[in-house]
């Protein structure tokens, strides 16, 4: 006789349909069996046990990690499994820092959600018996290690979907943690700031920096004018915090928020992007005329940019250089608005309101400043912003609408769907095509750059020639296109990168919720918006139109430059790891000897050994500092020694002591004369 | 060398048998890790000498040049397994085995050999117990009861020459299975022979290869489980140091079978002996065409790989081995997919213990029916056990499977140390389970001890006498367990935490009444919820613990008492009314007058001014104050 191709589920006799598991099988008739790890996004990790069910014959299996096969029996709910649930929330609860009350996710835990749904009322053990420092290096997240569930949805999530690795497990047994490599702070590793961990994670172990106190002091400083600009995505996601769907655009009761919160003049990042779009676009132009340092890649997402620091040293120069809209807008209100109100940079006070944890990082860069102060002072997140609102004590959905203060108030739909990913890319063959020719653009929608496939592209003609866009969104796609372009097989012009899936809609500032269902109608509302717009392109824009003609002449002119545009450094190598060995009294001589694992293989070792007796027999250790140092990027040519400025290659321990000679000892000499 | 034809091993077989068959006289000294570390080293070196200084001195490559019988071969050999009494010399072709050899000793063993090979008394075996000698190897109580299938080498051939492997008909197996059987024919003998994993699961080896057989994929790989972990266990090392190629031709067996040609040996990198003799083998094997391209000349490749393991218990489960080899932090993933299907970057992959690949080249030599004639139904061949703890013998054994308990731990082991009581044994190691003297009779297999409660696991047997706490055996394996948990799970990471937290307040006298009922249910709920091996069985101790000794546990943290008077904390004295005359020595002799009684009648401690000085044990003249 065939099998049937059902299984039974609590006795119920349901229908297999290629489930890939039987938590997904589980969850299509209705059962909510709980999880910790399990993400569809993300690779199978079957850690948190939550999921476990009884299949009959075979004990107790994780439902993510088991197929289901015809004829299994299953029971999601009987007296083992129960045990093996609740005893896996206590354990947890044991070793959690419980307190609650003065957590950042009271109420938005996961952990806490499912002890109270598992009736978990007592716990048998122990409290947590160490305290660990919390690592507060990162200007925009913090790790409290003490709330870590161990779940690794951070982990797989920087690793996975943003292609970075930052976090990893350490440790055995109860000493394991999560941290970046050799127990740094955030701020120290190739973190980009993206905040993707934070939003996976089901604790508060990592949260987004909660900066409203900075906010609240300067609208109660009388001395200061305090400035609000929101960026696009902001306005179709706050209303969630206040129980309204996903998606519904509340941009006139932010605003009117935002002036009952005190602040004085409340403005749209959206016409920064508009700036953005003609900036970007005439950069793209003359590159592409040029045909010179294509593809280009857009430059509005922090996260992006400082992955490609770290990572993709050799694209620096085919990133665009035009600032972000949030770092544009800032420098516009320091450089020039606050002329027109005769106050200096540091007596206003610019807030923004972003979708994003990295802008928060972004504006402390030190080069993105006026004079001395900062053209972004504080960057608040949606999350931050909502919890303002409440504060106050305002209820956001009876607040009357209203509307954005100028000059910087005036939009276009262009400048909203930058909050989408694939937005920015839009905007720009909206306007690139207009600029190129001279003619108004008769294609407005390009459908092709939208929704939420890891990889969009198009290929657009203008004047007679072929023009490819990519959009990326999620850093391992920008990787793996990284990759690609390098090899040759990928080829494309202009290249719009969002470090979050969905782009800034997805942002780890936003209200925290899992899935894609809310991200796209997030990104649905930002194209109503755009829809319902009366002017849709950047270039139409008439107040942009002013900025050009009061402040900044004409587009990627002198002025342009130096308010809207930046420059990169790169990032790839760790700095300040120096390893101080010899510091003289009146050094006369900088060495430093790499000893990174090339140098060390070609027996650098060796040869600094043999460096510091020689300087010892010679007795000249008062007047050099020498150093061990990682890498100085001629790994083909080690051991390799930096005397002063000067690199000098293939130092091994047989030439060495002719190297101290030549080198050392006849500067030491010319010096002393 | 690789061109030769398949008929090559035959005679290079027939040539160095006939080589080292004109040796007059053999002296092995045991070159095992346990021997090396006694001075075996040294002890080889002078024996040498003093061969050389008698011009008997012999070796391989002069014996090939001559046609009779001449010299004296000097060699060091793998473990004997008989670690306690080292270092080993063994002669041959008396069998005479020395132990606790000294370099002092050479002059005296080679002027007997040489003289009219009585061997020198003072330096054979001695039995600790009947105080019987022993000359032969063979008849020492300690071997007689063993059968030494897989472990048939160590001891007695040189492992860094592949041509005694040869001569002794190594790769044969591996010969036949090419040259005449198909893939399928070679895994249906290994199902045949009712090999099971010897790692500790039981797994049908057969079924294991032929699944892996069956998937199809352009790489296939094969892959040793040396990550022998266990505290106490020495198997795996024994067999990789001692016969180093014969588990070299059972994984190219078994590459042969799956269709892999890439092999990786993984082992720990605490075993440096075994992994530079399996360097060695390897790049020896290779030479002689026995491994690498067109092996034997028949087309089939297969390479080796060595892969040093960082010492991470977790890592002899299968997947975190995996994942080890591919360089990620060795965690295990959850089953399925199983190795079969997915294992070594994504690629159907075999994984079997070092003792199951040393078993397969006998098989295919001597057919499956010669290896189901050993051991007993469902449980076919040997197995090999590290004997450790009070026993009057310790070391390396090998079994049939069914052979009792009750044999290994008296006939080989010679019984209890001291005269003491047998009280349990723990088997398994930390994944496995005491058994108690009701366990006596019951057959080593895998299935019986499954049902009691235990498990082979790698084969670690400590024997434990009645001055073993059973609770502080069971917070012992679970500090290991903890220590050595990936912490993935939640179960294993954070239960076996907590009970190691409750079993150290049992052991400290801080123990609390309701402690029995949350360590049971909590121990069987890490058991259910574990994701791998090591988790579902970290339980084990302590669930066998609460099985068979519940009594005592309960008085730790109930009555404050350690039965067999371990836990310092709980240790106490009293006194036995039978044994006390009541003549009041031990009330006069205590500093803080906590004995107190009638004269004539029994007196009494109070426990609550008692400091357990033990001044009144030594002064009791009817020895009538008890310890516990």
């Amino acid at each position: 006789m065939e099998q049937k191709n059902t299984v039974l589920i609590d006795g119920l006799e349901v229908e297999l349909n290629g489930e890939k598991n039987i938590l997904e099988l589980t969850r299509k008739i209705g059962i909510d069996i709980p999880t910790f790890c399990y993400h569809s996004e993300l690779s199978l990790y079957g850690a948190c046990r939550m999921c476990v069910v009884e299949v009959e014959g075979r004990g107790i299996m994780a439902s993510c990690s088991t197929p289901p096969v015809p004829g299994m029996k299953i029971l999601t709910n009987s007296p083992r499994v129960q045990r093996v649930r609740r005893t896996v929330l206590e354990l947890l609860l044991a070793n959690h820092d419980r307190e609650c009350t003065t957590c950042d996710r009271n109420g938005s835990c996961k952990l806490q959600d499912l002890s109270n749904r598992f009736g978990v009322k007592k716990i048998r053990f122990g409290e947590r018996d160490v305290k660990l420092p919390l690592d507060e290096s990162s200007y925009s997240l913090v790790r409290d290690p003490n709330k870590c569930i161990l779940c690794g949805d951070c982990v797989r999530m920087c690793a996975e979907v943003q292609g970075i690795g930052v976090l990893d497990f350490a440790g055995r047994g109860s000493e394991t943690v999560v941290v970046p490599a050799f127990k740094k702070g955030l701020a120290e590793v190739e973190c980009v700031n993206c905040g993707q961990c934070a939003a996976v994670c089901p604790t508060a172990a990592i949260v987004v920096k909660d900066e409203t106190d900075r906010a609240w002091a300067a609208l109660n400083d009388p001395t200061k004018t305090v400035v609000v600009q929101v960026a696009p995505a902001v306005r179709v996601a706050l209303g969630e915090e206040f129980g309204l769907p996903p998606g519904e655009i509340v941009t006139g009761k932010v605003v009117a928020a935002l002036k009952r919160l005190g602040f004085d003049k409340v403005f749209d990042t959206s016409i920064a992007a508009d700036l953005t779009v003609i900036e970007e676009t005439h950069e793209f132009i003359k590159r592409l005329q040029k045909g010179e340092r294509l593809p280009q890649f857009t430059s509005c997402c922090p996260g992006w940019v400082k992955f490609a620091e770290h990572n993709a040293a050799d694209f620096l120069k085919n990133l665009s250089s035009c600032r972000s809209p949030q770092q544009m807008f800032g420098s516009l209100v320091k450089k020039y608005w606050a002329k027109d109100l005769g106050k200096k940079p540091e007596e206003i006070f610019v807030v923004s309101i972003m979708p994003c944890t990295a802008k928060k990082f972004e504006a402390a860069l030190p080069h993105m400043t006026t004079d001395g102060a900062p053209d972004v002072d504080l960057v608040l997140t949606t999350q931050e912003l909502a919890r303002m609102i409440r504060e106050a004590g305002l209820v956001f959905d009876q607040l009357d609408v209203e509307s954005f203060d100028t000059p910087f108030g005036f939009t276009t739909g262009a400048g909203v769907i930058f909050g989408a990913t694939g937005g920015v890319a839009e905007a720009v063959l909206r306007a690139a095509h207009e600029f190129v020719t001279g003619r108004p653009v008769e294609q407005i929608n390009f459908e092709a750059v939208r929704g939420f496939d890891g990889r969009k592209e198009a290929t657009v003609e203008i004047d007679g020639q072929e023009i490819k866009v990519a959009v990326v969104h999620g850093l391992a796609n920008a990787k793996k296109l990284l990759e690609e372009i390098r090899e040759g097989k990928a080829d494309y012009q202009i290249i719009e990168v969002m470090a979050c899936p969905g782009g800034c809609v997805g942002g780890a500032g936003q209200p925290i919720s899992t899935g894609w269902e809310t991200k796209k109608q997030r990104a649905k509302g930002l194209y109503n918006a755009d829809k319902l717009s009366q002017i849709r392109k950047a270039q139409d824009n008439p107040m942009v139109a002013k900025f050009y003609e009061r402040w900044l002449k004409e587009p990627n002119s002198a002025a342009a430059h130096e308010a809207l545009h930046t420059t990169y450094s790169n990032r790839e190598r760790i700095s300040g790891e120096e390893i101080k060995l010899i510091a003289g009294d009146q050094p006369k001589v900088e060495i430093a000897v790499c000893v990174g694992t090339c140098c060390y293989l070609n027996g650098s070792y060796d040869t600094l050994q043999k460096l510091m007796a020689l300087t010892a027999d010679e007795q000249v250790q008062d007047r050099i500092n020498l150093h061990a140092t990682f890498c100085l990027e001629q790994c083909e040519q080690g051991p390799v020694i930096k005397v002063d400025d000067e690199i000098i290659n293939g130092v091994t321990p047989e030439t060495v002591e002719a190297f101290f000679k030549d080198k050392i000892l006849k500067k030491l000499n010319a010096a002393g004369e | 060398m690789n061109k030769q034809t398949p008929n090559q091993l035959a005679q290079w077989k027939e040539e160095w048998r006939q080589g080292f068959a004109r040796e007059k006289a053999r002296i092995l000294i045991c070159a095992g890790t346990g021997c090396v570390a006694n001075g075996s080293l040294e002890v080889y070196k002078a024996i040498k000498q003093e061969v050389e200084a008698r011009g008997a001195f012999v070796t391989i490559d002069v014996l090939l040049e001559k046609e009779e019988e001449t010299g004296v071969a000097v060699v060091k050999s793998g473990c004997h397994g008989f670690c306690e009494m080292g270092p080993l010399v063994r002669l041959e072709p008396s069998g005479v085995l020395y132990t606790k050899v000294k370099a002092e000793d050479a002059a005296e063993i080679v002027e007997a050999l040489l003289r009219d090979g009585k061997p020198v008394e003072r330096l054979l075996y001695r039995h600790p117990v009947t105080g019987e000698v022993y000359a032969e190897e063979e008849e020492i109580p300690f071997y007689r009861h063993q059968q030494r299938t897989a472990l048939v080498h160590c001891g007695h051939i040189d492992p860094e020459e592949i041509r005694e492997y040869i001569a002794d008909g190594g790769y044969e197996g591996l010969y036949k299975a090419i040259t005449e059987m198909t893939p399928e024919q070679v895994c249906q003998e290994i199902i045949a022979s009712g090999l099971r994993g010897r790692g500790g699961g039981g797994f049908p080896t057969g079924r294991k290869w032929e699944l892996t057989r069956i998937e199809e994929s352009d790489q296939k790989y094969v892959v040793c489980n040396g990550d022998e972990g266990d505290p106490g266990a020495f198997m795996d090392r024994s067999l990789l140091e001692g016969d180093p190629h014969r588990i070299l031709e059972g994984m190219a067996i078994a590459g042969y079978a799956i269709g892999a040609d890439e092999g990786y040996i993984y082992v720990r990198a605490e075993y440096p002996l075994a992994v530079q003799r399996l360097k060695k083998a390897v790049a020896d094997a290779e030479e002689y065409g026995l491994l690498g391209k067109n092996i034997l000349g028949t087309g089939f490749n297969f390479t080796v790989k060595i892969k040093e393991g960082a010492g991470a218990f977790v890592c002899g489960e299968e997947t975190a081995l995996l994942a080890s080899i591919e360089g990620k932090r060795g965690m295990p993933s959850p089953k399925p997919p199983f190795p079969a299907q997915s294992g070594l970057w994504g690629k159907p992959t075999l994984i079997n213990n070092v003792e199951t690949f040393a078993n397969v080249p006998q098989i295919i030599v001597q057919g499956a029916d010669w290896f189901n004639r050993i051991g007993t139904k469902n449980n076919a061949g040997t197995k090999t056990f590290a004997l450790t703890g009070q026993v009057a013998n310790t070391g390396l054994i090998e079994v049939p499977l069914g052979t009792t308990l009750r044999q290994v731990v008296f006939e080989i082991g010679g019984g209890i140390r001291g005269g003491k009581k047998f009280k349990a044994v723990q088997i398994g190691g930390p994944s496995g389970g005491c058994l108690t003297e009701e366990h006596l009779d019951l057959p080593l297999d895998f299935d019986s001890l499954q049902a009691a409660g235990a498990m082979i696991g790698s084969g670690g047997l400590v024997v434990m006498d009645e001055s073993t706490c059973l609770v502080e055996v069971a917070r012992f394996f679970m500090n290991f367990t903890q220590n050595e948990s990936c912490g993935k799970c939640v179960p294993c990471r954070e239960g076996t935490k907590r009970m190691l937290e409750i079993l150290q307040r049992a052991v400290d006298g801080e123990g609390r009444p309701e402690d029995v009922e949350v360590l049971q249910d909590l121990a069987e709920a890490v058991r259910d919820g574990s994701l791998c091996g090591l988790g579902k069985t970290a339980p084990n101790p302590v669930l066998t613990m609460l099985k068979y000794f519940k009594d005592e546990y309960i008085a730790h943290v109930v009555d404050k008492k350690c039965p067999a008077g371990v836990c310092s904390a709980l240790k106490g004295y009293w006194i036995d009314p039978e044994l006390c005359k009541g003549c009041s020595k031990c009330a006069r002799n205590c500093p803080v007058n906590a004995i107190s009684g009638e004269i004539k009648k029994p007196f009494t401690i109070d426990e609550t001014v008692c400091i357990r000085c033990g001044a009144c044990v030594s002064t009791c003249p009817f020895k009538a104050i008890k310890e516990g």
